[in-house]
């Protein structure tokens, strides 16, 4: 088990790097929630395989809190929004998805870059998954500027924090505790609060396309 | 010890406390109250730590020094006079039907937790708990922004909450890599997040680690302060969300992000040994200044335009901590001071020019002075404060600031002549007919509270004039910290 910890904890990066591809391109907004919560998993195993191997309780901890919150709460509050919200089987047309995945490749290839410098320093087990992490958030990122409907961009905030999560916990064995338990916190309100405002905007403007909201330009 | 307790337990009590008791009347003044108490034990927590010096409380979590203790004053006094403006501010908000009695409750109940973030960010010693405020305060904010409700705060306050959001989220990766410095230096076993124990360490930490941690954290915080060109929430957020929303967002929090900055800057140049944190900070300073001066000149929406003030004097502040040195330094947290206080007086003299007025679009807002003359002298005395006339607070930081720039920056200097020029014709423009000239506006059935217009410009103006030296040394010890 020790043996191939650090190929399993590869694996299960890998696996992160790919689920955030999948969301970039998927249209479905049920199935973009299910692939969060897949993703929530891949994280949760990292961090118990982590604990585990580094015999730190503080993992087990870390990653019990990423299975409440990531992937059972929170995907169960998206997938009751979208059921009263009625976009359960909304398609959102994409901005061309082969120019999007060749960008994210692009933004990989930087994120490596960025952390190679640090991954060589770093003696932690799973120290080469910096770039990893990094290469998360920025897809995350470019996810929340290409998606015109307010669900998606939540998910895109949802898995940026995933892949913060996933750097603290590889590349330093998870952060102080109570800090752990302020990120969930802040997580978890943040998630209730842009639920109520989805529901508003849905009111104000007879949809949840953020392309209504561009009112507010400089002229 | 214990009045930190009660610096901290008050707001929150005060949250919990207004969200319970639901709005009547009451409400108000318990609002007022508990910011009273909040000031009263920031005051005594201030004297406590001026008499003895820095301390550490609860086991090391908080920290309390020259470089916070004030800001925790002026954040705490800045609420209370907000709170106080806020009273007859919001009444009329609910005759004019903009607010309603749930409305009432959950402003009233944001704007004691959002004072509650504040202090916890600039109190605690442990920079993951300072993430933690700062997002916290973000996601208050964002709901007292869209407190009306209209389809533009609604706008408003998700692009605040998602561009926060992502920004904020720079910051946690930075400092996830601090905290992996701080790892290779003290083993996994000591690892430590707390400001004090990094400082100690500060010479060691890895180079070229800390030069990304700093990055990330000046793009995550530098959101949140407003910086060109992560700067878009931040003109929305103040036109659309109530006025004394946008008093404290200019005046507090805005300090707070500064404040988070600083602190990570002060461990970047002991790691590094170079200058690349200040530098960064010049550019960033540099450029919003300039961008957000040519900005204003454009606005028609009189918080619009102030907003884009708030970005100018951000920028200058940030600029002059990045120069460095206890001079700079100083004029630095002079201005953050300086500008807090005048920049809430405006907003609130704002506030009630467009309430006579019934709308923000400065064209149609005419001859104050007529209708009120204290609340247009109010708004004329700002401005030219605000413009950093003498002899005025911001006059002193602004001279110190540009007098170093000049000696030490001069590439930098005719920038900075330059935005600050059209800053000033583009504002005094607009402004002088909203005083002076016939009037449109009408009366109002509440009358404004306007004491804390003039306590906030009488300050401002006393820092011009004379600063005590209790305060004087106070900056002294906190540019020396800041300034090396």
């Amino acid at each position: 088990m020790i043996k191939f910890a650090p190929q399993l904890i590869n694996l299960f990066a890998t696996l992160i790097l790919l689920l955030s591809f999948a969301m970039i391109s998927q249209r479905r907004i049920v199935s973009l929630i299910n692939l969060f919560m897949i993703q929530g998993a891949a994280l949760v195993a990292a961090s118990f395989l982590l604990g585990y191997v580094t015999h730190q309780p503080d993992l087990y901890v870390s990653g019990a809190l990423t299975l409440v919150l990531k992937v059972m709460l929170i995907p169960w509050m998206l997938y009751r929004m979208i059921a009263k919200l009625n976009v359960r089987w909304d398609v959102e047309s994409l901005f061309n998805v082969p120019t999007t995945m060749l960008v994210g490749i692009g933004l990989v290839i930087f994120s490596f870059s960025l952390a190679l410098p640090i991954s060589r320093l770093s003696d932690s087990l799973a120290g080469g998954s910096l770039g990893i992490a990094l290469a998360c958030v920025f897809l995350s990122f470019m996810m929340m500027i290409t998606r015109s409907k307010a669900v998606p961009q939540v998910i895109g905030f949802l898995s940026m924090e995933n892949g913060l999560i996933f750097a603290a916990t590889t590349v330093t064995n998870g952060m102080p505790m109570i800090v752990e338990f302020g990120i969930a916190l802040d997580v978890l309100v943040g998630v209730l609060i842009l639920g109520v405002f989805m529901f508003q905007i849905r009111e104000k403007f007879d949809s949840l396309d953020i392309h209504n909201l561009e009112a507010l330009k400089e002229d | 010890m214990s009045a930190l307790f009660l610096v901290l337990g008050i707001p929150l009590l005060g949250g919990l406390v207004l969200a319970l008791m639901g709005h009547r009347p009451l409400a108000r003044d318990v609002n007022v109250g508990f910011s009273l108490g909040t000031f009263l034990a920031a005051c005594v927590m201030t004297a406590q730590v001026i008499s003895h010096g820095p301390e550490f409380v609860w086991d090391k979590l908080f920290y309390l020094d020259a470089l916070n203790v004030f800001l925790v004053t002026l954040t705490a006094f800045v609420g209370l006079t907000t709170a106080i403006f806020s009273r007859p501010y919001m009444r009329v908000e609910q005759d004019h039907g903009k607010m309603n009695a749930p409305r009432m409750r959950l402003y009233h109940s944001m704007y004691q937790l959002f004072g509650f973030t504040m202090l916890l960010g600039l109190t605690t010693n442990n920079l993951g708990l300072v993430w933690v405020a700062m997002e916290a305060a973000t996601l208050t904010t964002v709901l007292l922004v869209s407190v009306y409700r209209t389809s533009a705060s609604l706008e408003a306050a998700w692009k605040y909450f998602i561009l926060c959001g992502v920004g904020i989220a720079q910051a946690l990766f930075g400092t996830i890599l601090l905290y992996m410095a701080a790892d290779k230096v003290m083993g996994p076993e000591h690892a430590t997040l707390l400001w004090t124990g990094l400082n100690d360490i500060k010479a060691q930490l890895d180079p070229t680690i800390i030069t990304l941690a700093f990055v990330f954290l000046l793009v995550g915080y530098g959101t949140k302060i407003g910086l060109v060109p992560l700067h878009s929430w931040l003109p929305d957020a103040h036109a659309e969300g109530p006025t004394p929303v946008s008093a404290v967002l200019s005046g507090l929090l805005l300090n707070v992000a500064m404040y988070a900055v600083l602190r990570c800057k002060v461990l970047t140049d002991g790691a590094l040994g170079n200058q690349m944190a200040g530098q960064l900070m010049m550019g960033f300073g540099l450029l919003s200044v300039v961008v957000a001066a040519f900005f204003l000149s454009r606005q028609k929406d009189v918080k619009r335009m102030f907003s884009y003030s708030s970005i100018e004097h951000m920028g200058l502040i940030t600029f002059a901590f990045g120069m460095g040195g206890p001079v700079a330094s100083f004029a630095g947290l002079l201005h953050m001071t300086a500008h807090s206080l005048v920049k809430s007086a405006i907003f609130f003299t704002v506030g009630h020019a467009t309430q006579k007025a019934g709308t923000q679009v400065m064209s149609e807002i005419r001859g104050l002075i007529k209708v009120n003359p204290t609340v247009g002298w109010g708004l004329m005395l700002g401005v030219m404060a605000i413009l950093g006339m003498p002899p005025f607070g911001l006059f002193a930081s602004e001279f110190l600031l540009l007098t170093t720039a000049m000696r030490e920056q001069p590439w930098a200097a005719p920038f900075l002549f330059m935005a600050l020029g059209v800053a000033f014709a583009s504002m005094l423009i607009r402004v002088l007919p909203m005083v002076f000239g016939d009037t449109t506006l009408k009366p109002l059935a509440h009358p404004p509270a306007l004491v804390p217009v003039f306590v906030h410009l009488v300050l401002g103006l006393l820092l011009g004039l004379y600063i005590p030296d209790y305060l004087n040394g106070w900056y002294v010890q906190a540019a020396h910290m800041l300034g090396g």
